[in-house]
């Protein structure tokens, strides 16, 4: 099979049939390129992680877009990324149609009311478990804690500040610290 | 212009989502709400559905965002936006900086996101559960909700205890649809 079909109906494949988003599409991502077509090595697939998990995006897309290009250059990262993006936009996109119809139904609308404390919860348990990960230094903690506050209050009383700029701000002081920390291991040194 | 202002906020979406479809929840929430596009109980439907649909999880958000918002030309403009940004930074580590991610600058930057990130979620989380149990200063608490989301939270936490991964997301997704059809279709709001 030409190798850009190949990498379509792979990705494709991958972006049908896995639930639960990026982390749950390692595995199988780990399993068709780097064990059965031999396309990425299991090292290489580590160093996709690591990278997909410091650069902004979709962690399935920074994958796809890496295999893509390994196998087939710019073209072969298009018709990889394509390949993951396309199954679930077309399952999206009919969705998004017909939600507001069933939503009238009152059993499914209370369905749905059930489902949204399930989300609350989710997204509080993937903060956790990367909290979990995360170094336990001070200046990530303070870190967590200003970020979160600032969030809260910035919501609580519609304050017109974008969390970007919470982000950029948090950027800008781990570089800060950073030249400090380094100035004071030198002049220690001296 | 909905097209323009779908091809801005997704850019800005995919460009700043550090750490996959959880950090990019705050942002696209954010942008969703300040341009009007749909209320909060919308929003968060729209994230179940984008969990439990296959795909990436924040792909599923910016179809399903641009779709209500410009049918198949916004779906196609959003999801374009929140992909590009990802697509490119590999693309220019892989052929141009193959030791950015190396730099000290650039790992003391991380540093200072990745906390952030995980303060951003972690607050977008509790506001949610907040809004969703109506507590606030003015109104009554909604005291129904408020008992399942300590039910529900207590299983799925609870459930790791027992099972080794626990129930998973779609899993507790679907119980707690099941738990809203009963208690709200019974029990008296």
């Amino acid at each position: 099979m030409p190798i850009f079909i190949d990498l379509f109906l792979t990705f494709a494949k991958i972006g049908l049939f896995t639930f639960g988003g990026g982390y749950a599409m390692l595995s199988l991502i780990e399993n068709d390129c780097v064990e059965k077509k031999k396309w990425i090595t299991h090292d290489e697939m580590m160093d996709v992680t690591v990278v997909a998990e410091s650069t902004p995006g979709p962690i399935a897309i920074n994958c796809a877009t890496y295999v893509g290009y390994k196998k087939g250059r710019l073209p072969g990262a298009i018709i990889a990324t394509l390949g993951m993006v396309l199954p679930s936009f077309i399952v999206i996109l009919l969705i998004s149609k017909f939600f507001d119809m069933f939503l009238e139904i009152t059993w499914i609308a209370n369905a749905f009311h059930g489902v949204k404390i399930a989300v609350g919860i989710l997204i509080v348990d993937a903060a956790l478990k990367m909290l979990i990960k995360m170094k336990k230094k001070p200046m990530p903690i303070i870190m967590v804690v200003c970020s979160g506050v600032a969030m809260i209050l910035i919501s609580a009383f519609s304050i017109n500040v974008s969390s970007m700029v919470l982000m950029l701000a948090a950027a800008f002081t781990g570089v800060i610290v950073f030249i400090i920390g380094s100035h004071t291991k030198k002049e220690k040194k001296e | 212009m909905i097209y323009f202002d779908l091809l801005i906020g997704f850019l800005e979406v995919g460009f700043f989502s550090f750490g996959g479809a959880y950090a990019a929840i705050p942002l696209i929430r954010e942008v969703v709400l300040a341009h009007g596009w749909m209320d909060e109980e919308m929003v968060t439907y729209m994230i179940a559905i984008s969990e439990s649909t296959p795909g990436p999880i924040m792909v599923n958000m910016a179809t399903y965002v641009g779709s209500v918002k410009g049918g198949i030309p916004g779906a196609l403009i959003a999801t374009t936006a929140t992909v590009l940004p990802a697509f490119l930074v590999i693309l220019l580590i892989m052929v141009l900086f193959k030791k950015a991610l190396q730099n000290k600058y650039v790992k003391a930057a991380l540093g200072g996101l990745k906390p952030c990130v995980i303060g951003l979620i972690l607050s977008t989380g509790i506001m949610m559960i907040i809004r969703n149990c109506n507590i606030s200063l003015k109104a009554k608490p909604d005291v129904l909700t408020i008992g399942l989301t300590c039910v529900l939270a207590a299983v799925y936490f609870g459930s790791r205890k027992i099972v080794k991964k626990g129930i998973s997301p779609i899993m507790l997704i679907s119980v707690s649809a099941l738990v809203g059809v009963v208690a709200y279709g019974i029990l008296p709001r």
